[in-house]
């Protein structure tokens, strides 16, 4: 029996291995992503960022028969702001702190969970949040709030390889889905409420091993340090907390990064203060900058541009040419030559009273508003980091706004002690005795007034710069965008309604309250023929798709 | 037609896939108060070799340096449980040179052992392992490569064996080692399923409840089968993963215990 067992044993490795050949994510798969819209392979869809699919299945007639599929329960109690990566019919999600779950697409069943355990020294400055994976090969990628990039067996949920980036005492924290790009893995850090120096740095997907740092905030050997005085670089900022996107035409990758440290108080750093609030285009071997544009000077306001960049081939002035979109913490919306970084549109997409318009070469007309008057946008901007969107069906980019929103801005001086917080300002909502409104909500009740700000979806058009048109909701909007080759539009909120509107004109065509507030943004995927629609609300993970 | 749940005794054959073995599951022995404590050799030879490198120092050979305390003699200041060892050594003693030591489940289970054991642990005879010479086995003669992978490298026929240190004592992998099938935990089994079209999927079991099961199969991918859509299915005893009692000296075994005993995973 033994010999029997022993035998067939050799056997059965012969016959296996040869099968151990398997489909797994190139790099060929992730530049045509958009061809297998089965899947879902980058944070946001493909490197353009579009965050839109061309799947049809789900459409403005049959939406209103979406049934809900599958649950899933984060075992956790922090904000659920992942976007899964679906890929042939396995979905790999991140639950809170850094932990990376595999489940089956089709019935959200678990394969496996891999656990890592933070660091209790980090202190990422606005909750224990993960946006997401990457993947190459069958190895995923995770970087994690004390500061560290993981790769993953996609198969089994075992650590490939871990490397610290920096310090997590320090502040330096990491929530993005990183971005693969050919054999290397591109990361940014968090921590710009720390008076960190951001940077953005690539790992080789094989080993860990670094290839190239940018730090974000130029020392004195490097250009742009001339908009900085003394040692204020030191502590500047410019942290990179949102995932970027890549033109392998041109060979670029576009990057936002953060506010200048300390936040609010301005008149402590003078100068530009490059390159916090700004859009780099990174070359990906290299990390070598090609050009940079920023949209804050100088910023008093938290207006980080950490927003996703959104890649758009389409017609400008009647010729081809290669865009780049871009809704702004700062209340307006950009069109950028993605080749050169030349601006080429800027309008306001919110109301906005700190400038007065952007000049020929988009920078700002800034208008400082007095001493105890309001400031608008406010604290949080017109739009944050939830994930806009553009569908090529339409010509739209779609944005979630806070209207109306302002905050009473009073800078005060800040001390810098390494790991804690570097912010500087004593701000206060227009409303007297009112809480300003944050980041996120802590309950179900809404007692806001209009004068606090309310939420929507924005429909621009990027050619004019003007509004198409607007989706009113009550609360302030935190959820990403997901549009789709049949003119739908699926949107979260703050209130935890998970709606589908029409792309082309705003209409409400269904709507699921799913709880809890939705602060991630919507994919959607297809296995066996059956179209799905995933988002985070709460804790949880709803999967949809049409009743049988 | 209704599924036939059969439990295959001795098969793993070539319809079997390679399912193994050192997966996740606790410690053999007692580690709380409800029953009383086992220890195990190879747990007790284990913890000797981490106390020889990381407590003599200041507990000297003997555990008898430190007034009012000798381990070899059952003699402790704070001590009566296991639990309570295990807290001390982890969380260290607060004012006093008894610092915390971060320590894994395996190592934790191998000094308890032996701290416990003092008095009667008898050095003669045991064989300390070699980590190098028990991954050129593992490598080479042992073939645990061709099933094993360690850290993402080698296939995923039988489980990643990358962190098995810290999560395996010493007792446990050993007697993987020389019972392999005796000593399947349920959760590593494999299974056999069959649709109801006729299509065979051999894997190693992830996942289970009432209506599915999921599995990684023979070609490496992740399976989620509705048990509605099977006509057979069935959860394998045995494991196709050879003894090495007789293929090896007790030495040998013992290298390959080091060398397993020192994969803990990627930091």
């Amino acid at each position: 029996m033994k010999y029997l067992q022993r035998t067939s044993f050799l056997l059965l490795i012969s016959v296996l291995i040869p099968f151990a050949l398997r489909a797994q994510v190139t790099n060929e798969r992730l530049l045509h992503a958009t061809d297998e819209p089965q899947n879902w392979l980058t944070y946001s869809g493909s490197y353009m960022s579009q965050r839109h699919s061309s799947l049809k299945q789900l459409d403005p007639a049959n939406v209103k028969n979406l049934e809900l599929k599958w649950v899933f329960q984060a075992q956790s109690l922090q904000k659920f702001e992942t976007t899964p990566l679906v890929v042939d019919g396995v979905m790999y999600l991140t639950q809170s702190p850094n932990d990376v779950v595999a489940v089956d697409a089709k019935s959200g069943r678990v394969f496996w969970l891999y656990h890592y355990a933070t660091s209790p020294a980090s202190r990422p400055c606005c909750g224990i949040v993960n946006r997401g994976l990457a993947i190459l090969g069958d190895t995923l990628f995770m970087a994690t709030v004390d500061a560290h990039l993981i790769a993953i067996d996609s198969k089994d949920g075992h650590a490939i390889w871990n490397v610290k980036l920096a310090e997590a005492a320090a502040g330096y924290a990491m929530t993005m889905a990183p971005l693969v790009v050919k054999d290397k893995v591109i990361v940014g850090v968090a921590g710009g409420e720390f008076g960190v120096r951001g940077f953005i740095s690539a790992f080789e997907a094989q080993t860990g091993k670094q290839a190239w740092k940018f730090d974000t905030i130029p020392d004195p050997d490097q250009p742009g340090h001339d908009t900085w005085r003394g040692g204020d670089w030191e502590h500047g900022g410019g942290a990179v907390w949102m995932t970027g996107s890549y033109d392998p035409d041109l060979n670029l990758t576009y990057w936002g990064t953060g506010n200048p440290g300390p936040d609010w108080n301005a008149e402590q750093r003078p100068g530009d203060n490059l390159f916090s609030d700004s859009v780099l285009a990174l070359d990906p071997d290299t990390g070598k900058m090609k050009w940079y544009f920023q949209f804050t000077p100088h910023d008093p306001y938290d207006y980080d541009s950490v927003q996703v960049p959104v890649l758009v081939n389409s017609n400008w002035n009647g010729a081809p040419r290669k865009l780049l979109m871009w809704a702004n913490r700062n209340g307006f919306f950009y069109v950028l030559d993605r080749a050169t970084g030349k601006f080429l549109n800027g309008k306001p997409f919110v109301k906005v009273n700190w400038a007065s318009g952007l000049d020929a070469n988009g920078r700002p007309l800034a208008t400082p508003q007095p001493a105890g008057a309001t400031t608008y946008p406010g604290i949080q901007g017109g739009t944050n980091w939830y994930a806009p969107s553009y569908s090529p069906r339409t010509g739209l980019f779609y944005i979630s706004a806070w209207e109306n929103y302002g905050t009473i801005f009073a800078g005060v001086k800040a001390d810098y002690v390494e790991g804690t917080r570097f912010t500087g300002g004593a701000n206060a909502s227009p409303i007297p005795g009112a809480e300003n409104p944050t980041g996120t909500r802590t309950g179900p009740i809404n007692t806001y007034t209009e004068a606090m700000g309310s939420g929507a979806v924005v429909a621009m058009d990027p050619a004019t710069g003007d509004k198409k048109w607007k989706y009113e909701m009550h609360d302030v909007n935190t959820s990403g965008i997901l549009t789709t080759d049949s003119d739908l539009l699926f949107v979260g909120g703050r209130e935890g309604y998970f709606q589908a509107l029409d792309a082309r004109n705003g209409t409400l065509l269904w709507k699921q309250n799913l709880g809890g507030e939705i602060i991630s943004g919507p994919m959607t995927y297809q296995v066996d023929g059956k179209q799905y629609v995933t988002i985070c609300s709460g804790n949880s993970m709803f999967t949809f798709a049409l009743r049988e | 037609m209704k599924i036939r749940w059969v439990a295959i005794r001795a098969l793993g054959l070539v319809a079997a896939v390679c399912v193994l073995f050192f997966s996740h599951a606790p410690a053999a022995h007692a580690q709380g108060q409800d029953r009383a404590p086992e220890y195990y050799r190879a747990d007790i030879q284990y913890g000797a070799q981490i106390f020889a490198s990381q407590c003599t120092a200041c507990h000297g050979v003997s555990g008898d340096v430190i007034p009012g305390v000798n381990f070899r003699a059952g003699v402790f200041k704070r001590v009566v449980s296991d639990n309570d060892l295990r807290a001390t050594i982890t969380t260290g003693v607060p004012g006093t040179e008894m610092r915390p030591f971060a320590f894994g489940a395996s190592e934790l289970t191998g000094i308890v052992s032996y701290l416990r054991n003092m008095n009667s642990a008898d050095a003669k005879g045991a064989f300390i392992g070699n980590v190098a010479r028990g991954k050129e086995i593992f490598n080479g003669a042992g073939n645990c490569a061709a099933c094993h992978a360690v850290n993402g490298k080698g296939p995923r026929v039988a489980p990643d064996l990358g962190d098995v240190g810290a999560l395996r004592t010493a007792d446990l992998l050993r007697r993987k080692l020389v019972d392999p099938s005796d000593n399947l935990l349920p959760i590593n089994r494999s299974v056999r399923a069959v649709t109801k079209d006729g299509k065979t999927i051999n894997g190693r079991r992830l996942n289970e409840d009432t209506y599915t099961v999921q599995l990684v199969d023979e070609h490496e991918r992740l399976v989620s089968l509705a048990k509605s859509d099977l006509r057979e299915f069935a959860i394998l005893q045995t494991t196709p993963m050879p003894s090495y009692k007789d293929k090896f000296s007790a030495q040998e075994l013992a290298d390959i215990e080091a060398y397993l005993l020192s994969l803990k995973g990627v930091k």
